[in-house]
């Protein structure tokens, strides 16, 4: 991905570039991109089954108890996707820079940033009406976020840094900000024993989807994710980005302007993270403190590539991926398995999914009819 | 392994239902059992907080007529609140041990509002008038474990040089430290407390860089107040140092090192907590006490502890249970010169100043801020 890749190899990897592209259109193709996949997923639950089996346990009453925590009732519907909505916003912040061949894992530092300038806005709206606060607030989560990566995307184009170090770096940055604020100059003196900032106040709190315990957060995600996928597969800017993902060098040649299309995107990333962090003030939390540093940026990370970077694709592996841990407390709970098990399911199918990537185009049954 | 009151076949009918658009009615435990449920935010074994609380909760295993259902590792986000409600709907919990100090604002009252009928019991001693009814926050005065402790520590000391890792400078952690400098302070009246803060509850590298900082600046006994003290503690061992330990009883690894420690009694609490509720009595909404409420306890002293400093120390310990000795009596000074506690001021356990502590005591070196 980097400048001085070989011609020969240039061309090959546009090739693979445009069969990509075009998935939509070839039945064969599609197929062969929902059949991979959840053989994958088979095959990592059943390498999971013997794990669990090696342990005494039974893995028919794994399946059945990781069944029914994550989709078994409505309850569990409803545990699932509330843990599902932060992960596709964070799971944008790496699918997005993805597309121009970076890799960032910054997310959980740019939902910090952004959880800290959502916060900041609504205390200094003071009495304004809720829903200018609140939109007030998703706007500041948004710059706040996506200056934040944008700063990881300046330094790759301007200073050579590898994007992957310095965002994830800024995470331990975006922390130690966090904890200089809410225990300096945003602390609230009453929160003695758990340094928070003040709170936003109720009225300016988000609710719960009608219907649903379940927040607008995930309605933001799954809207978020929906506009991305147009914009990279819809859009000049898109189709510029992902030529540029594919050789930097042809793009320059062909006159794409690619430090634009980096700082751009790195912001729309950084941004997608920042209003999950501002969607945890505003419906969950209603103050900053050190709980928002839950991992949900690194949980995104997995679901980004396990999607390998398509922004629809983020939407059924977040669900999936907050299935699992919804499940993960009955499995402790009534399997006596440790939490640490979870770790291992979603490493195994992290794997196998990235593992089964040497499978494209070699099964010879999801192969398109050649005319 | 049975599916205690969930069929499979009720499962696949029920979500046959659901895929209908009709919900499940979620199942309930029988109703013979009461249904404690607890919920830790690290690892339940890892010889600190959460395990503090684990053996409070194996404690009431051993009682007839109670369930215990455990979940470890859950962070103090919404992950808490469906845990919870997981814990009521699917597990058929009636009382639950959120035992985070995180999860009471605004998970666990939000959930008592949500459910009015299930008795939550946190952790942390935060419930004010305010709150909901149907929950109740405890704790335990452990400076006074930490006093005694440190009578011992100041009786070990030979470099007078004492270490403390610490995670945050926040009103519990500096009571703790002045609480265990003044116990030190009964037994030599020179000795300094070094303390370092490592920034968070959880950070086993800083914990280590700062033990091996402490002794290489001197220090001969460390003690800490972090949430796994296991790091702190072997460690200091490995270095030759004494440890004090906290939490819960840490002499399993590094028994020719641990003198002694400051310990939860959460299995003594527990049960009693339990007993009230299934007789159907009303749990104290706010329930705090110290070692003559066997809260807190100290560890036993270990061997190489000479007969001269346990007699010191158990005798600080029996006023402290008669009630005849208070720790933070006047005059005393921080470690910057001012007077925080007048010379006939004498703030005892209860006392709300207390809750408020934002200085380190005169012997302490290292700063709030």
């Amino acid at each position: 991905m980097k400048a001085d890749v070989g011609a020969p190899l240039a061309v090959k990897r546009s090739g693979a570039l445009f069969r990509f592209s075009a998935i939509g259109r070839e039945i064969g193709g599609a197929a062969e991109f929902i059949v991979i996949p959840a053989l994958a997923l088979a095959g990592s639950l059943a390498l999971f089954g013997i794990f669990v089996a090696l342990f005494g346990k039974n893995p028919l009453d794994l399946y059945f108890y990781m069944y029914y925590g994550a989709f078994g009732t409505w309850f569990s519907w409803q545990n699932t996707l509330t843990r599902a909505a932060p992960l596709i916003l964070t799971a944008l912040c790496t699918a997005l820079p993805a597309q121009l061949g970076m890799v960032i894992i910054g997310g959980e530092g740019a939902l910090l940033i952004g959880a800290l300038a959502a916060t900041s806005a609504a205390l200094a709206m003071g009495a304004a009406p809720p829903w200018f606060v609140d939109v007030a607030m998703a706007c500041a989560g948004m710059i706040g976020g996506g200056l934040w990566i944008m700063l990881s995307g300046a330094l790759r184009q301007y200073r050579g840094v590898n994007e992957t170090i310095s965002s994830l770096l800024l995470v331990y940055i975006a922390l130690a900000v966090l904890n200089f604020l809410v225990e300096g100059p945003m602390h609230d003196p009453t929160s003695l024993n758990k340094p928070s900032t003040r709170e936003i106040g109720a009225a300016n709190m988000i609710g719960n989807i009608p219907g649903m315990d379940v927040h607008w957060g995930l309605v933001l995600g799954l809207i978020a994710a929906l506009l991305s996928y147009i914009l990279i597969y819809h859009t000049v800017f898109g189709f510029a980005a992902r030529v540029a993902g594919g050789n930097i060098r042809a793009a320059k040649v062909v006159g794409l302007s690619v430090g634009k299309l980096i700082l751009i995107t790195c912001f729309l990333a950084g941004a997608a993270a920042g209003l999950a962090g501002m969607m945890e003030v505003a419906a969950v939390q209603g103050r900053t403190n050190a709980n928002l540093a839950a991992g949900y940026g690194f949980a995104g990370i997995l679901v980004a590539f396990l999607a390998r970077q398509n922004p629809l694709a983020i939407i059924p592996v977040a669900i999936l991926l907050g299935g699992i841990s919804a499940s993960g407390g009955l499995l402790q709970r009534r399997l006596g398995l440790p939490d640490a098990s979870v770790l291992v399911l979603e490493g195994t199918i992290f794997v196998v999914v990235l593992a089964s990537d040497a499978l494209y185009g070699r099964l010879p049954f999801l192969q398109r009819k050649k005319a | 392994m049975t599916f205690d009151n969930i069929s499979r076949r009720r499962v696949l009918k029920g979500t046959a239902a659901l895929a209908l658009g009709a919900g499940l009615p979620l199942q309930r435990a029988a109703a013979a059992d009461t249904t404690v449920g607890f919920i830790y935010v690290g690892s339940r074994d890892d010889y600190g907080y959460n395990q503090a609380h684990a053996a409070g909760a194996a404690a009431l295993k051993k009682m007839a007529g109670v369930k215990v259902v455990e979940e470890e590792k859950v962070a103090e986000t919404e992950a808490v609140e469906k845990t919870m409600e997981s814990m009521i709907n699917l597990d058929g919990s009636t009382l639950l041990f959120p035992t985070s100090f995180g999860y009471f604002n605004p998970h666990v009252l939000k959930m008592a509002v949500k459910y009015p009928k299930i008795r939550f019991q946190h952790c942390g001693g935060l419930w004010t008038e305010k709150d909901p009814k149907n929950v109740g926050s405890y704790f335990g005065y452990i400076d006074e474990a930490q006093h005694v402790a440190g009578v011992i520590a100041g009786h070990m000391s030979k470099s007078g040089k004492l270490g403390f890792v610490a995670a945050k400078p926040i009103p519990q952690v500096l009571r703790n430290i002045n609480a265990f400098t003044l116990g030190a302070k009964l037994a030599n009246p020179k000795i300094t407390t070094q303390v370092i803060f490592t920034g968070d509850w959880s950070m086993p590298v800083k914990e280590a860089e700062a033990t091996n900082s402490l002794i290489d600046a001197g220090v001969d006994v460390v003690t800490c107040h972090v949430d796994g003290p296991k790091t702190v503690v072997e460690n200091a061992a490995r270095r030759g140092a004494f440890v004090s330990g906290y939490h819960v009883n840490q002499s399993v690894l590094a028994p020719q090192a641990y003198l002694t420690g400051a310990e939860w009694n959460w299995e003594v609490l527990y049960p009693r907590f339990v007993k009230m509720f299934t007789a159907g009595e009303t749990i104290p909404n706010f329930y705090r006490g110290g070692l003559k409420e066997e809260l807190v306890k100290v560890s036993s002293y270990g061997k190489m502890v000479p007969a001269e400093a346990a007699a010191h120390a158990d005798k600080i310990k029996a006023e402290l249970i008669a009630g005849s000795y208070v720790i933070f009596k006047g005059p005393i000074a921080d470690n910057k010169g001012k007077t925080v506690i007048a010379a006939d001021v004498s703030r005892g356990q209860t006392d709300p100043e207390l809750e408020k502590m934002d200085y380190l005591v005169a012997g302490v070196i290292g700063a709030t801020s």
